[in-house]
């Protein structure tokens, strides 16, 4: 283990913090946190007092996390993975090299061959304190026809860094409804990958929420490792202020018969930006296989900004793939309509941005997390009137 | 008996895009009086009960709009509605996502507050809103789903009426909900707002064409061309423009 934090290390230090001079940074800049003397830290006392967003008893288990260390575990007892293979590739990717060499605490469970886990098993992370990071590492195995809810939960309060890796692995068969909520304290840094590899015939959703930090990017890759399995990715950021919110995500297509199924979904507000880099890949090998990719943005004021770059990298024939994307404005015709029939100005603003993100957070299974999560985006979402106002008389 | 005016229009010029549509309108419209605007297409008809909503992009270049007393042209749309305006909108918009009976729901309660009414809880609402419902002949199916969404052009205008019917506004203004409509959606329309005629109540029909006003029989009818009105009568002028058409109108104008 010590040899690979190492090894990443000096990957690390070979590579940089990344800048947009790479073409996979190219929206986002991490210079700036090249200039902090990042330190680790011990949870605060009462670090975990996030009750807000935990479950307790709502939840199979719930494990927190402060500053990148454990910190308790309620609920059902987890099993440990039998064998700790890394599918995140800190070669590559220079963050998860940074993570790999500083990794911290993190959930490391097996679900059993066949076993359908009762409930969600979710996972919080608290960052506390300026000038402070942490690299959780987390690993999900779920073994053949198995089938598990996860819900990941990133907060805090203050200027931290968080850096987490969490690695996905789906068996023959399993089944894996994955969460992944990242309300983080409006002043820190919020750098997040996910890497999910699927053996045959599994099916895994997973649901990328983006409210929090100043500054966040979150990575998304998924490998279609066995013939026939499937992969859902939805994704919701909503920024407002000066946020600036970054998604990509990367779904291989390696085995025939896979499908994947992408819809993102931003709602950028006064000076926040947005970004969308979706690229799939399908391989020569991957006949039969098909794809959807769609994003689609609300801008609400002038200075909102979002990019869209959706990229299908095709290597045969034998497909069927789609993709596209939309920037739009709160349509003025659907806010008369309200307004004509008494509702406030405001208020149709937000019934019209929430029934935009209900597309993304209806269709989420577990009721307690989709619950959470409409909550958690009413809280982000500024009650107030547009910089542009209607134009009314 | 002398009765305040529910609405009254003085020299109203307004139009859209810098183009001016109403070239000095006037209507007065006391409780209880069902008017009927009639005209040919591009006689300006939308541009008024759009411009009696609120509806943006739309100008007032000059006159006034006087509803029970007050400008109605300062008031914001929503202020219009809770006063009792209500636009039955000749194509309703489709708002997927944003739920119908929720909608109403929050519409309704807006409306209440601003008379100092106690809002209606969930259940209270659903009982008033599947009485009304009935009215118009709604599934309430219809109520679960998005605002339009999906729903026949029929269904729509239905459920414009049924809007109506839970609102209970004391101007309702009908912009061309007959069109589109075969003979039993018509009459369920008619039927709706006949249902809220009171001496409370009044109501402006814009139409094109005769048919809706058989079953739904207004006190005056007007012809509008050109962006004035150009002729008044009772309900015998809306049988006399079926007949004759609006080219000897124009002539007229």
């Amino acid at each position: 283990m010590s040899e690979l934090r190492e090894r990443a290390a000096e990957r690390f230090a070979q590579l940089g913090w990344p800048t947009p001079r790479i073409e996979e940074w190219k929206y986002t800049n991490l210079a700036p946190l090249a200039k902090v003397e990042w330190r680790t830290s011990r949870p605060p006392a009462g670090a975990d007092e996030t009750s807000a967003l935990l479950y307790g008893s709502r939840a199979f288990a719930e494990l927190v996390f402060v500053n990148g260390h454990f910190v308790r575990r309620e609920g059902a007892p987890l099993n440990a993975p039998k064998d700790e293979r890394h599918y995140a590739d800190w070669e590559r990717n220079v963050m998860v090299a940074l993570n790999t060499a500083n990794m911290q605490d993190g959930a490391r469970i097996e679900i059993p061959a066949g076993t359908v886990v009762d409930g969600f098993i979710h996972l919080l992370f608290a960052g506390h304190g300026d000038g402070v990071w942490s690299h959780p590492r987390n690993l999900i195995v779920v073994g053949a026809n198995a089938q598990v809810a996860i819900v990941e939960t990133y907060t805090g309060s203050g200027a931290y860094f968080t850096n987490a890796v969490t690695e996905i692995v789906a068996g023959e068969g399993a089944v894996v409804d994955h969460y992944r909520l990242q309300c983080e304290s409006r002043e820190a840094y919020h750098v997040g990958n996910v890497t999910i590899h699927e053996e045959r015939g599994a099916n895994v959703t997973s649901r990328s929420i983006m409210l929090g930090a100043a500054l966040a990017r979150t990575e998304i890759n998924v490998a279609l490792a066995g013939e026939g399995s499937s992969i859902t990715l939805d994704g919701l950021f909503a920024g407002t202020a000066k946020q600036h919110l970054d998604n990509r995500t990367v779904i291989d297509h390696v085995k025939p018969h896979c499908e994947s199924h992408e819809l993102y979904k931003g709602i950028l507000d006064q000076n926040a930006r947005g970004i969308f880099d979706g690229r799939i890949i399908v391989r020569p090998d991957a006949v039969k296989t098909v794809s959807r990719q769609e994003n689609r943005n609300l801008l609400l004021s002038e200075s909102a900004v979002v990019d869209s770059k959706p990229t299908l990298e095709i290597h045969n024939d034998d497909v069927k793939c789609n993709h596209g994307s939309t920037i739009g404005q709160i349509d003025q015709e659907q806010m008369f309509y309200l307004r004509s029939r008494g509702i406030a100005e405001d208020e149709a603003r937000n019934l019209l941005v929430h029934a935009f993100a209900g597309e993304i957070v209806d269709r989420m299974k577990v009721e307690p997390v989709r619950e959470q999560i409409r909550r958690a985006l009413f809280q982000a979402m500024p009650q107030r009137l547009p910089e542009r106002r209607v134009n009314s008389r | 008996m002398w009765k305040r005016d529910m609405l009254e229009i003085r020299n109203l010029k307004a139009g859209i895009d810098g183009k001016e549509i109403l070239k000095g309108l006037d209507l007065t419209i006391r409780p209880g009086e069902v008017h009927a605007i009639m005209g040919p297409n591009g006689s300006g008809k939308s541009t008024l009960a759009n411009v009696l909503a609120g509806r943006p992009k739309y100008e007032v270049l000059s006159g006034e709009v006087l509803y029970e007393g007050k400008n109605l042209l300062e008031m914001p749309t929503e202020e219009r509605a809770r006063e009792g305006v209500f636009l039955a909108m000749q194509y309703p918009v489709e708002i997927p996502g944003v739920n119908n009976i929720y909608f109403l729901k929050a519409a309704l309660n807006a409306v209440r507050k601003h008379h100092g009414e106690e809002e209606l809880d969930a259940i209270e609402f659903l009982q008033l809103a599947r009485e009304k419902m009935k009215v118009v002949d709604l599934d309430e199916s219809f109520m679960n789903r998005g605002v339009n969404e999906g729903f026949s052009g029929g269904e729509k205008k239905r459920n414009e009426i049924f809007q109506m019917a839970v609102l209970d506004p004391k101007l309702a203004i009908l912009d061309e909900t007959d069109s589109g409509l075969d003979i039993d959606a018509l009459r369920i329309v008619a039927q709706g707002v006949n249902a809220l005629r009171s001496e409370k109540h009044s109501v402006l029909v814009i139409t094109h064409y005769q048919r809706l006003l058989r079953y739904l029989v207004p006190d005056f009818v007007h012809v509008l061309a050109g962006g004035r009105i150009v002729k008044s009568g009772g309900k015998e002028l809306a049988e006399e423009l079926e007949q004759k058409g609006y080219d000897w109108i124009e002539a007229v104008a």
